[in-house]
């Protein structure tokens, strides 16, 4: 379960996130969605603790991860990004071998096992639906893969460290449409295992692939709701608005 | 005058003026290897000078320079990768950090003369190492470290962020991000500017001209508190003070192209390295 509670967070003197308060439940999807600079982003980010990388950031109230405050000092950071995996908008695979890719996050947690690790990494090539594409040039590197297979590499690579939870920012959004639903399709055979959270520009994609949703506008967070009831009836009107494509 | 005209015109300019560049640069090669090309032999590369300068090779030379490169690699390179790193992955971008990055930019511009009596102030008679390789490779590694920090620095800026948090977002520390994802990819990059800064050691005469370099010294350096000649200062005192300055002015040209060609051998290097490693 993820939890923010009254959470403030600031860019210097600008106030990016303002008094958000939600709970995400286990092996459920939840779509952030709104308008472009209202915060989505920088709230998924504070959930794997990658906002800190920024300097002069702030942040007030609780993030929550299974009741854990993830800001509290005995929390080693890396030890959360292993539990908490993240998938960026644009696929960033590393100048190294698919295989390499894949085996990075347990080579890098002092994984030494051969056997576990190629193991690992044809699991989560599977579980990315790449398996099939790749499985005779793992050797190859990564950069010769198209735009969508590299995106699921991403998410492969990210898997393979037996997350929980895993973050997506606008993990489709440099995709072609077939690639697209081969991600929306993959978020669905996720979610039995893993919590998911993403970020997306694409209502169709918010209600086709989420359980809930949340509408952010300048930095609050407006409406969380059943994805269904947002999209068909939503409590606020800024929502409505906003779905339908009409700007407040 | 319309616009093209007026962008051709401005295309003949400077073609003009990119022609005269490199015709300079030609110029001086030209010159260069015609004036030296006589000297060079086998005899002119592996012989100490003789005659009183005015007969002879340059061996001790060569192999003086040779040993400063490597001395001053040896304390540059570490030092200087190492606080690129520091400085461009580690401090953040802070009021210390900015000074920091201010002063290595004004070391850089200080005139080698001041290195070389800085060096022999504290290398030569302070640490007393007295005139020798180590004292001259302290001074020249220091000449070259603000080289060595910028280029690296510039390395290690090229390489996009998304690098670095896609690694920390696997859970990967900060120390392995730079080691395993970072270094690897900026390699080729600092490399070529090594090797840069190898070309700008070779050719520099003040900082060694109170720290290490022999007027005349056939013998060759046994350890690294011995004196050597090199290249860049002998070519001066044979072009100055030597015993027959006519005669021995084939002799300088020669030296000043076997620089040359040193130069331009590390420059090749640095180019096909950085091909050769430029894998992604
Ligand atoms: N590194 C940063 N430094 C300063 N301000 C930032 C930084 N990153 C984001 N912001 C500001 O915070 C606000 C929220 O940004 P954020 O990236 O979270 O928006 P977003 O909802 O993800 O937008 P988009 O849909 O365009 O990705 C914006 O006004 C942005 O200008
Ligand atoms: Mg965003």
């Amino acid at each position: 379960m993820i939890e923010a509670k009254n959470v403030n967070f600031y860019y210097g003197n600008f106030q990016a996130l303002k008094d958000i308060s939600m709970v995400m439940d286990d092996h459920t999807v939840t779509a952030f969605i709104g308008p472009s600079g209202c915060g989505k982003s920088t709230f998924l980010r504070l959930f794997n603790r990658m906002n800190e990388l920024i300097a002069n950031t702030r942040l007030t109230g609780e993030c929550l991860v299974n009741g854990e405050n993830i800001y509290q000092k005995s929390i080693d950071v890396t030890e959360l990004r292993k539990k908490i995996g993240m998938v960026f908008q644009k696929p960033n695979p590393f100048p190294q071998s698919i295989f390499e890719n894949v085996a990075y996050g347990l080579r890098v947690d002092g994984v030494k096992d051969k056997h576990f690790i190629k193991q690992r990494v044809e699991e989560s090539l599977v579980s990315a639906a790449l398996w099939n594409e790749v499985k005779d040039k793992l050797k190859k590197s990564a950069f010769e893969l198209s735009g969508g297979q590299q995106q699921r590499l991403c998410i492969a690579r990210a898997l393979a460290i037996s997350p929980s939870i895993i973050l997506m920012d606008e993990p489709a959004s440099a995709l072609d449409p077939i690639s697209t639903s081969k991600i929306e399709d993959l978020i669905h055979v996720l979610k039995k295992d893993y919590t998911i959270v993403i970020v997306t520009h694409n209502m169709q994609q918010a209600a086709r692939v989420s359980d809930k949703t949340g509408f952010f506008m300048l930095g609050t967070l407006i409406e969380y709701n059943d994805t269904r009831k947002m999209f068909l009836n939503p409590e606020k009107e800024e929502t409505q608005n906003y779905i339908t494509g009409r700007f407040g | 005058m319309n616009k093209k005209t007026s962008q051709q015109i401005a295309f003949i300019i400077f073609r003009i003026l990119g022609i005269f560049v490199v015709g300079i640069l030609f110029w001086i090669l030209g010159f260069i290897i015609y004036n030296g090309i006589g000297v060079i032999s086998w005899k002119f590369l592996t012989e100490p000078p003789s005659e009183g300068m005015t007969g002879g090779g340059i061996f001790p030379a060569i192999v003086g320079t040779l040993c400063l490169i490597a001395g001053s690699s040896i304390v540059a390179f570490p030092l200087g990768i190492l606080s690129a790193i520091y400085t461009s992955e580690y401090a953040g971008n802070g009021y210390i950090i900015k000074f920091i990055r201010i002063m290595t930019n004004n070391l850089g511009g200080i005139p080698s003369i001041i290195f070389g009596l800085f060096g022999m102030s504290l290398f030569v008679n302070t640490l007393g190492f007295g005139d020798s390789i180590l004292a001259g490779s302290l001074t020249l590694g220091l000449l070259c470290l603000p080289l060595v920090i910028r280029t690296t620095e510039e390395a290690l800026k090229a390489i996009p962020d998304s690098f670095r948090t896609g690694s920390l977002a696997l859970g990967a520390s900060k120390l392995q991000t730079v080691n395993r994802i970072i270094l690897p990819m900026a390699f080729p990059n600092i490399i070529t500017g090594l090797i840069l800064s190898i070309g700008r050691i070779s050719g520099e005469t003040a900082p060694i001209l109170f720290t290490v370099a022999a007027y005349f010294l056939p013998k060759l350096p046994t350890s690294i508190f011995d004196q050597v000649m090199a290249l860049p200062y002998h070519l001066y005192v044979i072009a100055v003070s030597g015993t027959d300055l006519e005669a021995s002015r084939p002799i300088a040209y020669g030296t000043a192209l076997v620089l040359i060609v040193i130069v331009l051998i590390m420059n090749l290097m640095a180019s096909f390295l950085r091909r050769k490693l430029k894998k992604y």
